[in-house]
């Protein structure tokens, strides 16, 4: 087909478009990076002159070390917490009709439409009535909620790429529902698993707004030591540490990439 | 034989631990019904008898004006959002190089994995008054003065933008990559333009991607709450903010409880009107 003078105008102009909002995407992350090697305190571009001291002063600053030390304690045990919950729900969503079905899955659903503020202040009012406030086991909890749907996203989706006649001739051939449960439905599930328990860790090591209504002082994350150090000082300790969470998340996801495709997570994956 | 998979085993072991969640989920939504409904004791985390005063509460007007605030800077960012994140989807499920197609979608996406606290600050260097852009516009020799850009709703809907950006983009690849690109070929062999292809054909077919993608990027602007604080700085008043200062400053929680009530509400309202008001159009691209 002939491709004529405004046809191919459109097509540069629609490239550059997308090339600038890009941009737009990565700028701050640039910006941050460039701020935390920095070595003045006040910001400024291009810096004059490049140091590593913000880094080293962000890795012995006491609230992030033992922020890091609750985030990572944290997301742990959430992130497993999640996988195993997911799982069993991703399954039975999948294969078998029970009551109360729709109803389970819009309640386990909602954290993705209810704001984590409201989350955050409803388990806060919770374990204030029962008196385990500011607990670890709240802030669990409250991460478990949060990055739960993910889960079941991703499992679901693993599952629906296994061929369910696998299970079948495992059964036909005398394996017991526990051996093909083992044998066959898990093996073939690891992938999805893999990821959607890198997702959960992910997204449990950066939730903020939920972990600021139910941590303590002796509980709080990375992020809401964080919160806490932008609201006091105005220097480029948190670019160090910005430049940390942005490396690692990245790293994080490069290895769920390759587990499963995000295309096929996300569902933006060309059908035809 | 009936194959053991159609027996429902395991059933309980693989719902219980769901149930539990959600039972956790309702109990705290549950928690905060009930502290909407009571009175505020000050000094106390406990509350007193049944009241509908906190609700009445809510018709201050600086909770009415957060509340109106909160809609516009939600419908604001999401219309933005949607504008800017559609060219980026686009380009995301036509490009024909693998290459730049895992380009484009981890760049894309990588911000959605990043908390709220990470890029607000990263925002709070690009847009401070000694920030990149003001120090880049001022050596090229544009500005003399700062451009104020924090604590502006301007510089609040920039980040919110951004926050949200990933999801649109998300929900509106995945919506273009079900179009079946025979529709567009049709008409092009028809003799319509690429242009006249893209608005007749695939604008109309995406538009409950884009119907999706709006209101979801309302509810996590309305969710929002460390970008407001920090970039508006208590000029801009959202309910996030608001129900947080209620909650954690003053400890009020049953005002704090009903705002969220209301919150939540006007939210679920706002998405549900967004989504009727676009059914006519949907029938538009009707399959």
């Amino acid at each position: 087909m002939r491709r004529g003078l405004s046809t191919r105008l459109l097509g540069i102009s629609g490239k550059v478009l997308v090339g600038l909002i890009l941009a737009f995407i990565v700028l701050p992350a640039l910006v941050v990076t460039l701020a935390a090697f920095n070595d003045r305190a006040i910001l400024s571009f291009p810096p004059a002159k490049y140091s590593t001291r913000w880094f080293t002063r962000a890795l012995t600053y006491r609230d992030f070390q033992t922020g890091l030390w609750n985030s990572l304690v944290v997301t742990a045990w959430a992130s497993t917490i999640a996988l195993v919950v997911g799982t069993g729900f991703a399954i039975a969503l999948k294969r078998y009709a029970f009551r109360f079905k729709a109803g389970l899955e819009g309640v386990l659903l909602s954290p993705l439409i209810v704001p984590h503020f409201t989350i955050g202040l409803g388990l806060l009012v919770l374990a204030t009535g029962i008196g385990a406030a500011r607990g670890f086991a709240v802030v669990v909890l409250t991460h478990v909620i949060v990055v739960l749907p993910f889960v079941i996203r991703s499992v679901y989706i693993s599952l629906q790429n296994i061929d369910e006649r696998l299970e079948l001739a495992a059964a036909s051939l005398g394996a017991r529902p526990g051996r093909v449960l083992g044998t066959i439905t898990l093996p073939l599930l690891a992938p999805g698993l893999v990821s959607g328990w890198l997702f959960a860790a992910i997204l449990s090591f950066n939730e903020f707004t939920a972990s600021l209504f139910v941590t303590g002082q002796a509980t709080q994350t990375l992020p809401v030591a964080m919160y806490g150090y932008v609201r006091e000082f105005a220097d480029p300790t948190l670019a160090a540490v910005s430049v940390i969470y942005i490396a690692v998340t990245a790293l994080a996801l490069t290895v769920a990439n390759t587990f499963l495709g995000l295309g096929k997570v996300l569902n933006v994956e060309q059908g035809r | 034989m009936t194959p053991a998979i159609r027996r429902r085993p395991f059933l309980p072991l693989f719902v219980t631990p769901a149930v539990l969640v959600a039972v956790a989920i309702v109990a705290a939504m549950a928690a905060i019904l009930r502290y909407s409904l009571h009175a505020y004791v000050p000094g106390s985390l406990d509350v007193g008898g049944l009241t509908l005063e906190n609700f009445s509460d809510l018709g201050r007007p600086i909770v009415l004006r957060a509340l109106r605030d909160t809609v516009l800077i939600c419908f604001e960012t999401a219309l933005i959002t949607l504008i800017v994140g559609y060219p980026v989807a686009y380009a995301l499920v036509r490009t024909r190089s693998l290459f730049l197609k895992s380009v484009i979608l981890v760049t894309a996406v990588t911000p959605l994995f990043l908390g709220e606290v990470v890029r607000t600050y990263a925002w709070t260097v690009v847009l401070g008054n000694s920030g990149f852009v003001n120090a880049t516009l001022r050596q090229l020799g544009l500005i003399e003065r700062p451009i104020q850009l924090m604590f502006t709703e301007l510089g609040v809907i920039i980040a919110l933008v951004h926050v949200t950006l990933p999801v649109m983009v998300i929900m509106l690849a995945a919506a273009l990559a079900h179009i079946d690109r025979d529709y567009e070929r049709a008409a092009q062999s028809l003799g319509a333009g690429p242009v006249r292809a893209f608005l007749t054909v695939t604008l109309p077919l995406s538009l409950p991607g884009v119907v999706a993608g709006f209101t979801t990027a309302f509810a996590w602007t309305f969710s929002a709450f460390a970008t407001p604080q920090v970039i508006g700085g208590g000029k801009v008043g959202v309910v996030s903010t608001l129900v947080y200062q209620l909650g954690l400053s003053s400890f009020n929680f049953p005002v704090a409880a009903s705002l969220s009530l209301a919150g939540l509400v006007l939210a679920l309202g706002t998405m549900w009107l967004v989504r009727r008001a676009a059914r006519p159009l949907e029938a538009l691209g009707g399959h």
